[in-house]
């Protein structure tokens, strides 16, 4: 399983990548493939506030519906438009196209809670024994 | 027992393998105190011939000989007989929730084209695979104006059937959203002034009877035009659906949701229930919809088969988040309506909904030759409301000649104007002679 | 994020075709003859019907009554089809179904038991499927007697004094049940906020409590797959205002502590409702009433053997204690005299939580249950669920040691196993359900509850025969070795349906819910 070492992490299996206060969101390899197929997508509008710990959307396979966690606290300035009509892209390429929401953080310091690669591999593997 | 196969033998063998010497050891697990201690104080088990000679009596204390003339929300229609006959086949009527869609691709079909007539009888996109009845469709689609709008105010119309009317209260109860209820006036319509003052900019939704609870042709496109301009949905209401046939669409006069029952296709009477109901929106409202739906796509070998769909949206996948609680509906009775309404299909729907229209006509005339006029000015459609001095009495004096003449409004509509009016229908179920002779009854 | 059912879809090309004409399974099943039928949308010729009605009577104007925008012609799209083609499309649908008349159908929770053929004869007597709702009481006291005697006898079964008629499913009754709730917990000045629910509930009880405002907490049922007094009692407070058990529970455990828990809820003033979707397993064994439930919904299609119908109509009276009566919504029947009286009039019943469907509940199924209940005595009522049970152990016995058995608990009138044994192999649960199918067999419950991962929930009713049991364990401890021997083969099942596996992922990104002409699904 995928967990590329430049990416930070929540315990809810989304992923973020930080660029200065813009952080892009997305759900992880593990949480794709749990999911199984990805057939509706769920995103909030551009210039909704997330809060970090709170649900900014919805991601569903045929049998089974998560929410989505948002990593950090801030203002939506970008939405993936495109995954709602190929939600499909979440299972096939979930680091890059298949990306969600980018936050501009309001709290850098949010961030620093935030898990490594390293120990969001730890935490799924203990997650699944 | 005939429905219990176990020999003495059978239940020997049994219990060896299970390793206990007798069934109440099986029960072990319930405490003694909290074991019934005597038999169940029921009456005593009876055999088919006594159970039919039983159950014949007590039907025939129900007085059925005359078709009805009350409908207000039951219809007498007449059910081929080829209706039951397929409805009666065991892999249809002793299947389940098809969860396992290789295995009853006939349901799941079956529901696909139950959708489909939904579809084109309301003029919507989106059907789903059925209701428990009229009334709690209802409910449930304002539930989902609130959940789509997230406004928390419901206009609902007074000529509304009254018993959906307190089926929406009770399940709006707990949610703390609001009703309020605008009058109609003295055609029998919604009152339109009344609508528009009371739809505002939190309101979720805007409910009317199309036919209305008084037989009347409600004023949908403008109730529905006063919704649209506040925001909120448009609400149709149908439990006459053989109207359907002759009225135009509910999605095409601009209602966003339709419910109601199609109880008058394919289905009889039975003191009220099971009846079909259903629930069609646009297609913009479908995360939001309550319910099963069937949906089509391929197996693996390409070929085209139907499964339940869009699951995440109920309860036993989203739990508390679910668009509701609804699990088992009312499948077998939507079968009916489906085969019934392939039986009728284009011309025979049409012509079943101008007979119906013309014996509304012919119950109108018959009245008014008996010297009973109209208690409502707007148009009709198989039903009406009649004035007859006390409606109550006339009920009360048809009674004792077998013959069910209608509802008192007055049983739902404290207004004293109402003490004469007599709601009344006539289907293809009544003859032109008989419809005379009812309207020689009530003048008595 | 989990997927709580464990279930992926599965949809290898290629394979799922060329069944073995030879092989009948271990319950029969050949491949038959089944016929490929198009919607009814898309078969016959325009100017055919299959109709037969009186003539329109001449003169007749709906346009010079009607507005014209109100008015439409014929609907594009209807079918155009004579009687012959009407039947045979239905009577075509109808085989590609699995009924409990066809073969055995086990399904957890569901209580797929024989429905009665003579009951069917009964509801169809004219006195009661051709009475109206509205009819006055002195043309209906057939009805209202029917009713109010199966009232009577469904709160002796169950234990209380009195029970609600008119809910239309078990899911409707559970709502109404928490309504009673609520207005009881409102009238002493506080509706409370919370509901708890143990983690083995069908998805339908935090449906319903959320339906009535209220928050769930979810309690971990212990080791032994029952809820403990200990959990309950931590989770219990004066803000709860109910705890929904099922009981047994859906993993066929009976919660031998309920007492002790409903002593627990009821010292906070909470109260207890029951699912009552097993009532099976207990039937005139013991009573929920005398267990300390406050309130229960029946569920007359599972335990009352009115048929399912391919997913309804269903009825789900409630019973309830006491201190509910007075909420209880409209109507009910009662006896006067020797008359039998509709109360309908909140006038009558002021603290009535009001009406939850039309008219008075599915009379046509309470005609079903009380032909069933006259047929069966006490006696009968009770050897139903001592004989659920013995099927369920005899089961469960079988297949022990073929099936892991998550929890070794007691059970009642089900058994839950799992896939853990297969999935070694690559053997999931929803390839050993379809490989069932080939069998001859419809597959148990699964994925459900989800405290068991790859749950497969065997429920067999007391009306399967032992010989029917013996053919299933036969099928199931076949397909537990070809698991090991030839995983591949189960990834095809099932073989002899007239479709293959169905793509869910498919109809769900792309969903095509109504046909629309030249519509190709491809």
């Amino acid at each position: 399983m995928n967990f590329p070492d430049d990416l930070k992490y929540t315990r809810d299996h989304e992923w973020a990548s930080v660029q200065g206060a813009k952080v892009t969101v997305g759900i992880t390899d593990f949480a794709q493939d749990q999911l199984g197929d990805v057939v509706y997508v769920e995103l909030p509008d551009v210039g909704d506030v997330v809060k970090k710990g709170e649900t900014f959307g919805v991601v569903e396979s045929t049998k089974a519906v998560s929410d989505l966690f948002a990593p950090v606290t801030g203002k939506v300035i970008e939405v993936n438009g495109p995954l709602v009509d190929a939600p499909e892209t979440v299972n096939e390429d979930p680091y890059e196209e298949g990306w969600m929401i980018v936050v501009e953080a309001s709290d850098p310091k949010e961030l620093a809670e935030l898990l490594d690669a390293a120990a969001y591999r730890k935490f799924v593997e203990e997650e699944q024994e | 027992m005939r429905y219990h196969p176990h020999t003495p033998g059978d239940v020997r063998q049994m219990l060896d393998v299970c390793g206990v010497s007798s069934i109440s050891e099986l029960f072990r697990s319930i405490p003694e105190g909290l074991r019934l201690a005597r038999p169940l104080d029921v009456p005593a088990a009876t055999d088919e011939v006594s159970l039919l000679s039983e159950f014949q009596r007590l039907a025939a204390r129900n007085r059925t000989e005359h078709p009805p003339f009350v409908g207000a929300g039951a219809y007498a229609h007449h059910v081929p007989p080829v209706v039951d006959q397929l409805l009666l086949r065991g892999e249809f009527f002793t299947a389940y929730t098809p969860y396992q869609p290789e295995i009853a691709q006939g349901t799941l079909q079956a529901l696909f084209e139950w959708q489909t007539f939904v579809t084109l009888l309301t003029g919507l996109e989106i059907s789903n695979a059925s209701m428990y009845d009229g009334a709690s469709a209802t409910a449930e689609a304002v539930l989902l104006a609130t959940r789509a709008t997230g406004r928390g105010k419901v206009v609902v119309s007074a000529a509304l059937h009254p018993e959906y009317r307190k089926v929406l209260a009770t399940y709006l109860a707990s949610t703390g959203d609001e009703i309020v209820t605008v009058p109609h006036g003295a055609d029998g319509r919604t009152d339109l002034a009344a609508l528009d003052a009371a739809v505002d900019d939190r309101t979720a939704a805007v409910v009317i009877g199309y036919p209305n609870f008084f037989g009347v042709i409600d004023a949908l496109p403008e109730a529905a035009a006063i919704a649209k301009r506040g925001g909120a949905l448009a609400i149709s209401v149908t439990s006459e659906a053989v109207s359907l046939g002759l009225l135009q669409a509910p999605g095409a006069l601009g209602a966003d949701v339709a419910v109601g029952t199609l109880q008058s296709f394919g289905n009889g009477l039975n003191f009220g229930g099971p009846a079909p109901g259903f629930l069609a929106i646009r297609e913009g409202l479908v995360r939001q919809m309550p319910g099963r739906v069937a949906g089509a796509t391929v197996d693996r070998n390409g070929r085209r088969g139907f499964v339940l769909t869009l699951s995440t949206r109920e309860q036993h996948i989203r739990r508390e988040k679910a668009t509701s609680n609804i699990c088992t509906n009312a499948g077998l009775a939507a079968l009916a309506a489906t085969i019934h309404l392939s039986l009728l299909g284009k011309s025979g729907l049409a012509h079943l909904a101008r007979l119906n229209h013309a014996r509304g006509r012919q119950l109108r005339d018959a009245m008014k030759r008996a010297g009973f006029g109209l208690c409502f000015s707007g148009p009709t459609f198989n039903e009406a409301a009649f004035e007859v001095g006390d409606a109550a009495a006339v009920v009360e004096r048809l009674a004792r000649k077998g013959i069910a003449a209608g509802v008192p409004l007055s049983r739902w509509y404290p207004d004293p104007r109402m003490k004469g009016a007599l709601l009344s229908v006539a289907t293809e179920l009544h003859t032109p002679e008989l419809i005379e002779l009812f309207a020689q009854s009530v003048r008595g | 994020m989990a997927n709580p059912t464990g279930w992926k879809p599965s949809m290898e090309k290629g394979a799922g075709s060329g069944a073995d004409p030879q092989d009948t399974g271990l319950m029969g099943a050949t491949r038959g003859l089944a016929v490929e039928e198009p919607l009814v949308f898309e078969q016959g010729s325009p100017g055919r019907c299959a109709i037969s009605l009186p003539a329109v009577p001449e003169g007749s104007d709906p346009a010079a009554e009607i507005p014209a925008a109100l008015l439409r012609g014929e609907i594009a799209g209807m079918p155009e089809m004579a009687e012959l083609e009407v039947v045979r499309h239905f009577t075509r649908l109808s085989q590609w179904n699995w009924g409990i008349d066809t073969g055995f159908y086990p399904l957890g929770s569901c209580t797929m038991k024989y429905n009665p053929k003579s009951s069917e004869a009964l509801a169809r007597l004219p006195g009661f499927a051709g009475a109206h709702p509205l009819l006055p009481g002195s043309m209906s006291q057939g009805a209202l007697e029917l009713i109010w005697k199966l009232e009577r006898a469904l709160s002796e079964i169950a234990g209380f004094p009195a029970s609600v008629m008119s809910p239309a499913a078990g899911a409707q009754g559970e709502l109404c049940g928490l309504m009673m709730i609520r207005a009881y917990h409102v009238a002493r000045g506080n509706p409370r906020h919370k509901v708890l629910i143990p983690d083995t509930a069908h998805g339908t009880n935090p449906a319903s409590a959320a339906f009535n405002g209220y928050s769930t907490v979810t309690l971990e049922s212990g080791p032994d797959g029952r809820l403990h007094p200990e959990t309950v009692a931590r989770a219990m407070d004066e803000d709860v205002a109910a705890i929904m058990i099922t009981n047994p529970n859906t993993l066929g455990i009976f919660e031998s502590h309920i007492a002790e828990i409903a002593a627990i809820v009821h010292a906070k003033g909470g109260l207890v409702y029951g699912d009552g979707a097993n009532f099976n397993a207990i039937l005139g064994v013991a009573r929920p009433g005398d267990m300390g439930f406050d309130v229960m919904q029946y569920n007359l299609h599972k335990t009352f053997a009115t048929p399912h119908g391919g997913g309804g109509p269903g009825s789900g009276p409630v019973g309830v204690v006491d201190a509910l009566l007075p909420f209880m919504p409209l109507p009910v029947v009662v006896k006067e005299g020797e008359t039998y009286r509709l109360v309908t009039d909140p006038a009558e019943r002021p603290r009535t939580i009001g009406k939850i469907r039309e008219f008075w509940g599915n009379m046509g199924m309470f005609v079903r249950a009380w032909a069933l209940i006259r047929e069966l005595g006490p006696e009968g009522l009770r050897r139903v669920g001592e004989l659920a049970v013995l099927n369920a152990n005899y089961v469960r016995a079988e297949l022990s040691g073929h099936y892991n058995l998550p929890y070794q608990t007691d059970t009642l009138h089900e058994v839950v196993f799992d896939d853990k044994l297969q999935k070694e192999a690559g053997v999931s649960t929803m390839d050993i359900a379809k490989r069932l199918i080939d069998h001859g067999s419809h597959p148990p419950t699964v994925y459900f509850p989800l405290v068991v991962h790859g749950a497969i929930m065997i429920e067999p009713t007391e009306t399967e025969s032992k010989e029917t049991l013996d053919q299933f364990v036969a099928a199931m401890r076949a397909i537990a070795a070809e698991a090991k021997a030839d995983p591949e083969a189960l990834k095809a099942a099932p073989r002899k349906t007239v479709r293959a596996r169905l793509d869910e992922t498919r109809a769900a990104r792309k969903p095509v819910l109504r046909w629309t002409p030249g519509m190709k699904v491809e």
